[in-house]
């Protein structure tokens, strides 16, 4: 067998630089790779990972603990509350992830823990790095829609629409009412759909493994009306700059009313299942708990922002679509811990459905999407027939059409927080620098203030809480 | 007084009929879902499209005690050393189903940041095409697998017989691994982008490709 | 420092029709007042709209502008190749401020405003990984997104998508 191993060939080791964070050992020998040792170093991520207490300053140590958060005036961290001294043997920085059976994607978590208890936490993310932003600025607008609606992909109508809204902006256009209100009506089913989701994989996570088969068998019902819709389950591609790809299919008052008196009646069910029982209360009531202040300086937004007694919902306050013309409530939490966001999140659900009722009521007709012929393309039958609208489809298709110079920062409430795209145009039709601001990639920045002081077992259903998904953090 | 002798009570077969039937019907995966795809894989675990019926509800997350990993979604360069050592800390007999197109063939994320395909990093049995697939297709899969498992021969290890694909997960054949002349009749001329460097486009190269370097060497 | 409206300006694309579509921004949020500070006003302004009201930095990123030098900005504003965007958000005067400040190529170094706005941790580690400037004053001035031995700065006009060539080799252009 001759010596073909390139890894002894090829020069000292990759990660040879980096000492190892635990041991402060240096893997300089080749030969060390490719044994148990050398695989344990691949996964290193060197800085960007939590260091044990004997390598972290003070400073940051008391950070770690929130003391540079704006707390208001007369409010301190106890000193005595971080312990400084505290040595290495003490404590154990254990790893959860990235793949962990927690269906909450390809997070890693280093946590820091005294026993059971957690002291520091630091996520460590870009597992799932795809480089949509760098994608985008290679593909058309029309094409644009496939790319986002694959960040948040649990409600991916919500990342279609937030970059639509961004174009037509930038465009000026006034979009038809009936195209305003079937996005409507889809991202409201999106959000119940995501809900559910989050219910049963929240379930799961408090060792409810029946919740998760709830909620997958509601979902499945929403899922079959996108695809009747759309032709998707998921990444859909349907909410594009101009409107919507189709019209809604005939029947779907029907099909739709049918899941709104289906799903109503089982979250009774559901409520009577985890709210009134009291392993579920006990462990999600004054875990993860969040205040207003600490809220708002960490720029979380959604669910979180609104446990913790805020009432902010930008469908309320700044209305995009039509939700200035259908009534439905904010809900807003007390205390700011996981129960009160299991109870906004199961009530969104309630509130989502009245207002997908009073959309199939209030449903105008008209264009589903703008007649203006820059913008969207022809209907496929006018294509055998006019040569100017094979040109139109023709270029709308392979070059794109093109969007005057600017930038705008448009943000919708996506299940998860607030959802913006920051696109800068230059002319040209493909995006300039297309920016998905993620709540999932903001809300995470709470965990460690939510996790310190709590139990091990705490930090999954913690997590499970934020409701983050990884596509959104990563792109 | 042999078998024939005998009138109830027993059931005859080989071996190796045997062996496969119970690797067949409980091969239970491994939880790596990344993407969007692992969605669909939980709806596929769930009661409308229920893959119980097939014994694989059962969704191990310790990579020990898994015989399949289905790979569901896209798998990053900061994943792709994961999704090595998790598939390295497999016991043998292990099979990899590479669901959607992003595992397959990196998909429509043709970038710096996705591995273009799973197969570059570890030796896949079966490709589920789809963005997502559907939990039928994903289904359609595993039942293929499953054929395959029954049909194939029990002690044949995978990535032995690739033809003339080159070799890039090091787990073929006796002599190590590939061979250089074998690689470079499939060279580019204009970008150099040969196949054991996909890399050689882009600008910025990542200074590691871990996972072709380092899996060559290591014990089966 | 100069202000100006929403940075919208014409082209030379045919002008689509705007009445309706103003108000609409309006109703969005998306036509906010957008400042312009120098480096060296930079915290000084962000600390003043803080004061003014300002509760949350909704998102802060950052444009590199190399293959687009010619866009339209205020007198009195010298184009740099990098710029940082900061999103600011008043809850209780429900309204939005954008600050965009430039940032020269070859000292791609800004203050951070982690101590004004702790949720900006995150985003400006993101901006370092992506296109490579750093914050000063930030608590962990690593990368985030990409692995630790990454070399180059992936958002950069000057980096490549990194398109590996399919099917058929040596075929050109975009999609």
């Amino acid at each position: 067998m001759t010596d073909s191993d390139p890894t002894t060939g090829a020069g000292p080791h990759p990660d040879a630089d980096l000492p190892d964070p635990v041991s402060g050992e240096r893997y300089d020998d080749p030969s060390a790779v490719g044994t148990a040792t050398g695989l344990v170093v691949e996964t290193s991520e060197g800085a960007q990972e939590l260091f044990p207490r004997t390598q972290t300053s003070p400073d940051e140590l008391r950070r770690e603990a929130g003391a540079v958060l704006r707390l208001p005036e007369g409010v301190v961290v106890d000193p005595s509350d971080i312990d400084v001294e505290q040595t290495d043997d003490e404590t154990m920085i254990i790893n959860m992830g990235p793949q962990h059976p927690s269906t909450h994607g390809v997070l890693r978590l280093m946590i820091e823990l005294d026993g059971e208890t957690v002291l520091r936490t630091k996520p460590v993310i870009g597992y799932l790095h795809t480089g949509m932003e760098k994608t985008a600025e290679e593909l058309t607008y029309v094409q644009g829609s496939t790319n986002v609606t694959r960040m948040d992909y649990l409600s991916p109508l919500h990342n279609e629409l937030v970059l639509s809204l961004a174009v037509e902006a930038l465009l000026g256009i006034e979009m038809p009412p009936r195209s305003d209100w079937i996005r409507m009506l889809l991202v409201e089913l999106n959000r119940v759909s995501s809900h559910l989701m989050w219910m049963a994989t929240n379930g799961m996570d408090h060792a409810s493994t029946s919740m998760m088969i709830y909620g997958f068998r509601e979902r499945e019902m929403v899922l079959a009306f996108f695809e009747k819709t759309t032709g998707l389950r998921m990444n859909h591609n349907f909410i594009r700059p101009g409107g919507t790809a189709a019209d809604l299919p005939d029947g779907w008052e029907d099909d739709v009313t049918v899941i709104c008196d289906t799903i109503l009646p089982r979250l009774d069910e559901y409520d009577e299942l985890l709210t009134g029982q009291p392993v579920f209360r006990q462990r999600s009531e004054g875990v993860g708990n969040l205040s207003a202040e600490e809220a708002l300086a960490l720029s979380l937004t959604g669910p979180l922002l609104r446990s913790t007694g805020v009432p902010w919902d930008l469908r309320r306050t700044m209305p995009y679509l039509r939700y200035d013309e259908v009534e439905f409530d904010v809900i807003v939490g007390t205390f700011g811990d996981n129960f009160d966001r299991y109870s906004i999140r199961l009530n969104e659900i309630r509130e989502s459905i009245r207002i997908i009722r009073q959309i199939v009521e209030k449903m105008p007709a008209g264009d589903y999407r703008v007649q203006d012929k820059k913008v969207t393309p022809p209907p496929r039958g006018r294509i055998d027939e006019s040569m100017e609208a094979l040109i139109h489809h023709f270029k709308v298709f392979t070059e794109g059409f093109r969007v005057p110079e600017g930038e705008v920062y448009v943000a919708t409430e996506s299940p998860r927080g607030e959802l913006g795209c920051y696109l800068v145009s230059d002319g040209s039709p493909k995006p300039y620098r297309m920016h998905i601001r993620g709540p999932s990639f903001v809300n995470l920045q709470a965990l460690p203030l939510m996790m310190r002081g709590g139990l091990l077992a705490d930090a999954v259903v913690v997590t499970s809480s934020v409701d983050p998904v990884m596509g959104e953090v990563d792109r | 007084m042999g078998l024939e002798d005998l009138q109830h009570n027993f059931l005859t077969g080989r071996l190796e009929d045997l062996v496969k039937w119970a690797r067949t019907y409980s091969m239970w995966p491994a939880t790596f879902g990344l993407a969007c795809c692992a969605i669909e894989m939980m709806s596929v675990g769930a009661a409308d499209f229920d893959v119980a019926r097939f014994g694989m509800e059962v969704f191990r997350a310790s990579p020990r005690q898994a015989d399949l990993m289905i790979v569901a979604g896209r798998v990053s360069q900061k994943m792709a050393p994961v999704l090595r050592q998790v598939y390295d800390q497999m016991m043998e007999p292990k099979w990899v189903l590479s669901m959607g197109v992003c595992a397959s063939s990196g998909g429509m994320f043709n970038n710096y940041a996705i591995v273009q395909g799973v197969d570059q990093i570890v030796p896949v049995d079966v490709y589920a095409p789809g963005c997502p697939p559907t939990p039928e297709t994903l289904m359609h899969a595993i039942l293929t697998l499953h054929e395959k498992v029954r049909t194939d021969d029990i002690t044949r290890r995978r990535g032995l017989d690739l033809g003339d694909r080159p070799d890039t997960t090091g787990l073929a054949s006796d002599q190590g691994g590939d061979t250089d002349d074998a690689r470079e009749q499939d060279v580019d001329p204009t970008t150099g982008w040969t196949p054991d460097r996909p890399d050689a486009v882009h600008l910025g190269t990542p200074k590691r490709n871990p996972i072709i370097a380092r899996s060559v060497g290591e014990p089966l | 420092m100069t202000t100006a409206a929403d940075g919208d300006t014409a082209s030379d694309a045919p002008a689509p029709a705007r009445s309706g579509g103003s108000s609409a921004r309006r109703r969005l949020g998306t036509a906010p007042e957008v400042l312009f500070p120098t480096r060296g006003q930079y915290v000084d302004v962000v600390s003043a709209l803080r004061d003014e009201g300002f509760e949350t930095c909704s998102d802060l990123c950052a444009v590199d502008y190399l293959t687009h030098p010619g866009r339209t900005l205020p007198d009195g504003v010298a184009p740099e190749r990098f710029e940082v965007v900061v999103n600011l958000l008043s809850l209780s005067q429900v309204r939005r401020v954008r600050v965009r400040v430039q940032v020269p190529a070859e000292d791609a170094v800004v203050a951070t405003l982690f101590d004004l706005y702790p949720g900006t941790e995150a985003m400006e580690r993101e901006a370092y990984d992506l296109f490579g400037i750093v914050f000063t004053g930030h608590p962990d001035m690593t990368r985030i997104l990409l692995p630790e031995d990454w070399e180059g700065h992936p958002l950069r006009k000057d980096y490549g998508v990194g398109r590996v060539p399919v099917q058929f080799k040596g075929a050109p252009g975009p999609r």
